[in-house]
């Protein structure tokens, strides 16, 4: 008997012990994320993407940060800000606050930071961010000048004074993303690259970083010195790195992780998914959209790439292959605030045939063979097959369809070695410069290489007008002309955001349209 | 034998070498780079990067800093998980490889080996027809099916298991069940097999008769003679299975979240990521020329008719 005993009592410990983990990790204010995949870096000068992004969220906060709902910037570290008469000066006043070892942030730390991340030997990817809006960044990312060049000043503890190329009315918006942080550059002096690691890592978000074993978890505790403690009820979150929509997905559905993030459902799964109540879905600021190589010889003519767009059932798109409540669009610029989208590409078939038989191709015929190229996926290759038959079936052509892996399609697209090529933009802040600004001459995205210098001088006038209607009108006649007028690409559809969160068991999070999501009040309902 | 293993180990270097170098050459082949991304970056930054990691330097420049650095046992840092240097990150996912695989061979083992000598000595019965069944099966059904079904059944519908993690946390042991089954099952199928074709020769092989002439008792002759001589496809088959087997499975890994070597191999190749990429093709290359050496040097222990010269 006693022989039996031993065993069974460490069987039923073990029971125990993993039924009690278990129950700890779905109840309590720990929440487990499915974040997509593993984390590049947590080093703000280093991240790039959404997964970083919600790590960086939990660890990290600079001036401003996001209303959970709108997405437009609210008091992170400046409780407060104002613009100059002329709108070119930003100054921020900052509450008391200090690091999560309790080192004091002040004005001087901003600019330390500022210019840290935007030094050539930083290497940051995303430093062309500030380097956009701040006076002298550009140059000294570049290396061409050096760090006292740039508009970036401690008046006092305080206050902190930002100088900005022009009145750039998105500016502030602009300032939530996370190449404008704030850095500990003190423990960056102190432990050089390994400041990041759990045993040396000091931030100043609601979460401190608690331990990280790469591809299986990280994990971020609260910081007992965030000034806004109070509405942080989470006190541990869990981030998964997991690639597999099937394997989140499952998970999901067993109860072992709380926020699923998976930004696209495969096909095959959304039918299932979308039936579900804890289904969020959410029109993104993000356009799918196709690049037209404007240099090609066949393409040059502005009748054929209208009549490439005028030839396309969207809506059928939408309806009947992608399926997820994305929304067919004519415009290139999504929705938002203040703006207008351009009227855009109709479906118009009679006119597109009109269109390709002036060009000199009678229902397609004499058509070259054009080819369109996109990145190995279910979804692109679905769209890919259906473009290829509304071309055929409204105008006669044919196109080829080529897939590659990622890698080879990216570098074939910026090379612009394409005809046709699947393309995309999701916005960074809320302003129709961040989609028009691609397909300016010398945009390092302008991959169907757009060359209009109309187009470019529109859009610089917009860059020097401060906010308000007049800036917009002239942002809404540079999209017009152009789609309208130059059919420069074509455009597909509006992304959503696509989250699984039971929504009756977690308040305080909401859809948005930059699927941003601050972990301020989110908790638990009772 | 020493003298032949001194020969081998030797040997090794020139081999690493040639593979080091050859790899190094034909990842910078491949379109795209490690900086390459869905947004251009924008060609100061782009200068920066390349600053940052020796990029900018000659390639064959580039090529004698990389043989230096590894001659320290230093692989260097990762283009894409920066925060981590490939020492580090095959550090870490080693050993969990290494356990899974184990785990996995050792199950793919013993039951392949019982079952592959049932069958072959109860030839055409309901044994040796429902082994060969199975073994078919699972070499001809993919694991990304195979995993799938069984998280349906085992995590899904029964609630046995927990649907996919790792031993370290919290679901503990029980984790590791269904990816060391599901990565078994294959390697299950080819050494049952194996050990039956294997086994039924040697039953029929002169030394065996003899045996059996001595008057030896069936389970002396099955177990000193057949077994040890039938093992020897085996063991061969067992030197890259084992290499395959612990340096990871992608689709075992993505499935089951085993924070494993395997899924660096595919994605370090997919993102670019060269230093990544030469740490995981040294270390595959190491393990499999090793356990070849080792196969080697069980052959003539299994085997009086190899002699090492």
């Amino acid at each position: 008997m006693k022989k039996f005993i031993a065993p069974a009592a460490i069987f039923l410990a073990a029971l125990l012990v993993t039924g009690c983990g278990k129950k700890a990790a779905s109840k309590g204010s720990e929440m487990i994320i499915e974040n997509g995949a593993e984390p590049q870096s947590i080093d703000p000068t280093q991240i790039q993407g959404n997964v970083e992004q919600r790590i960086n969220a939990a660890l990290f906060e600079g001036l401003v940060t996001t209303d959970p709902k709108t997405c437009k910037a609210v008091p992170g570290v400046a409780k407060s800000w104002e613009r100059s008469a002329d709108g070119t000066i930003l100054t921020f006043h900052l509450r008391d606050t200090t690091w999560s070892d309790g080192t004091p942030i002040t004005a001087q730390t901003f600019v330390d930071s500022w210019l840290y991340l935007m030094a050539p030997s930083t290497a940051s990817p995303y430093a062309y961010m500030p380097a956009m809006v701040i006076q002298g960044a550009a140059d000294y990312n570049a290396g061409k000048a050096d760090a006292s060049t740039v508009g970036l000043r401690a008046v006092d503890d305080h206050t902190f004074e930002v100088k900005l190329v022009g009145p750039v009315p998105y500016a502030v918006d602009m300032m939530t993303h996370y190449s404008f942080d704030v850095l500990p550059m003190h423990a960056i002096k102190k432990y050089g690259k390994e400041w990041i690691k759990p045993e040396n890592f000091v931030g100043n978000g609601p979460f401190v970083l608690e331990s990280w074993v790469p591809q299986e978890k990280l994990t971020v505790i609260q910081n007992e010195k965030y000034w806004n403690k109070e509405n942080i009820f989470l006190s541990r979150l869990t981030f998964l790195p997991i690639d597999d929509m099937t394997t989140a997905y499952n998970k999901f559905k067993n109860g072992e992780i709380d926020w699923n993030t998976t930004e696209t459902f495969p096909l095959g799964m959304l039918d299932e998914v979308k039936l579900r109540d804890d289904y969020q879905v959410y029109p993104n600021l993000a356009v799918y959209y196709l690049a037209l190589n404007n240099d090609n010889k066949t393409l040059k003519d502005v009748r054929v790439r209208k009549a490439l767009c005028e030839s396309l059932d969207i809506k059928e798109l939408v309806s009947k292959v992608t399926n997820g409540g994305q929304l067919a669009t004519g415009a290139f610029v999504p929705e938002m605030a203040g703006y207008t989208p351009a009227d855009g590409v109709k479906f118009d078939i009679a006119d597109a045939k009109k269109l390709l038989a002036d060009a000199g191709y009678p229902d397609g015929n004499g058509f070259p063979k054009l080819t369109y190229i996109y990145n190995t996926s279910e979804q692109h290759k679905k769209i890919a097959e259906w473009l290829q038959q509304q071309w055929k079936e409204n105008l006669g052509i044919d196109i080829v369809l080529q897939n590659m892996e990622w890698a080879t399609f990216i570098a074939k697209r910026q090379a612009h070695d394409f005809d046709i090529a699947r393309d995309g933009w999701i916005g960074d802040y809320q302003d129709p410069s961040n989609f028009l600004e691609l397909l300016k001459t010398e945009s390092g995205n302008n991959d169907g290489h757009y060359v209009n210098p109309d187009y470019d001088a529109l859009l610089e006038k917009a860059s020097k007008m401060p906010a308000g209607e007049e800036r917009m009108k002239v942002l809404h006649d540079a999209e017009t002309m152009m789609l309208d007028r130059d059919y420069a690409v074509v455009p597909m559809y509006i992304y959503v955001t696509q989250n699984l969160i039971d929504l009756n068991k977690w308040e305080g999070w909401y859809s948005n349209t930059l699927d941003l999501h601050s972990y301020t009040g989110i908790k638990l309902k009772k | 034998m020493g003298k032949f293993i001194v020969k081998r180990v030797l040997g090794l270097i020139p081999t690493m070498f040639v593979i080091v170098t050859l790899s190094f050459f034909m990842i910078r082949l491949a379109p795209g780079g490690p900086f390459s991304s869905e947004r251009k970056v924008t060609p100061e930054i782009l200068a920066n990067l390349q600053h940052k990691y020796h990029m900018d330097e000659p390639l064959g420049m580039q090529y004698l800093r990389y043989i230096g650095d590894i001659l320290h046992g230093d692989l260097g840092p990762s283009f894409k998980n920066k925060d981590f240097t490939v020492n580090q990150l095959i550090g870490s996912s080693m050993p969990n490889s290494l356990v899974l695989g184990i785990v996995a061979l050792a199950i793919a083992v013993v039951f392949g080996i019982t079952f592959g000598l049932l069958s072959a000595v109860r030839q055409n019965t309901w044994v040796d027809y429902s082994t060969m069944s199975v073994a078919s099966i699972g070499l001809a059904v993919p694991l990304f099916v195979v995993g799938p079904v069984a998280v349906l059944v085992f995590a899904l519908k029964l609630k046995w298991l927990p649907t996919s993690g790792w031993i370290t946390g919290r679901q503990g042991w029980k984790t590791i069940i269904m990816p060391a089954m599901t990565l078994a099952l294959p390697y299950f199928s080819s050494i049952a097999r194996l050990t039956r074709a294997s086994v039924l020769e040697t039953l029929r092989s002169d030394y065996i008769r003899t045996a059996r002439a001595k008057g030896l008792k069936d389970s002396v002759v099955m177990v000193k003679h057949v077994l040890k001589g039938a093992l020897l496809p085996v063991v061969s088959y067992l030197g890259p299975a084992f290499a395959g087997i612990v340096t990871g499975s992608v689709v075992i890994e993505q499935i089951f979240l085993v924070p494993g070597i395997g899924n660096f191999f595919v994605k370090s190749a997919l993102n670019r990521d060269y230093t990544m990429i030469l740490g995981t093709v040294i270390v595959y290359s190491a393990i499999l020329v090793v356990m070849n050496l080792i196969v080697d040097i069980l052959y003539g222990i299994l085997d009086p008719r190899i002699s090492y010269k």
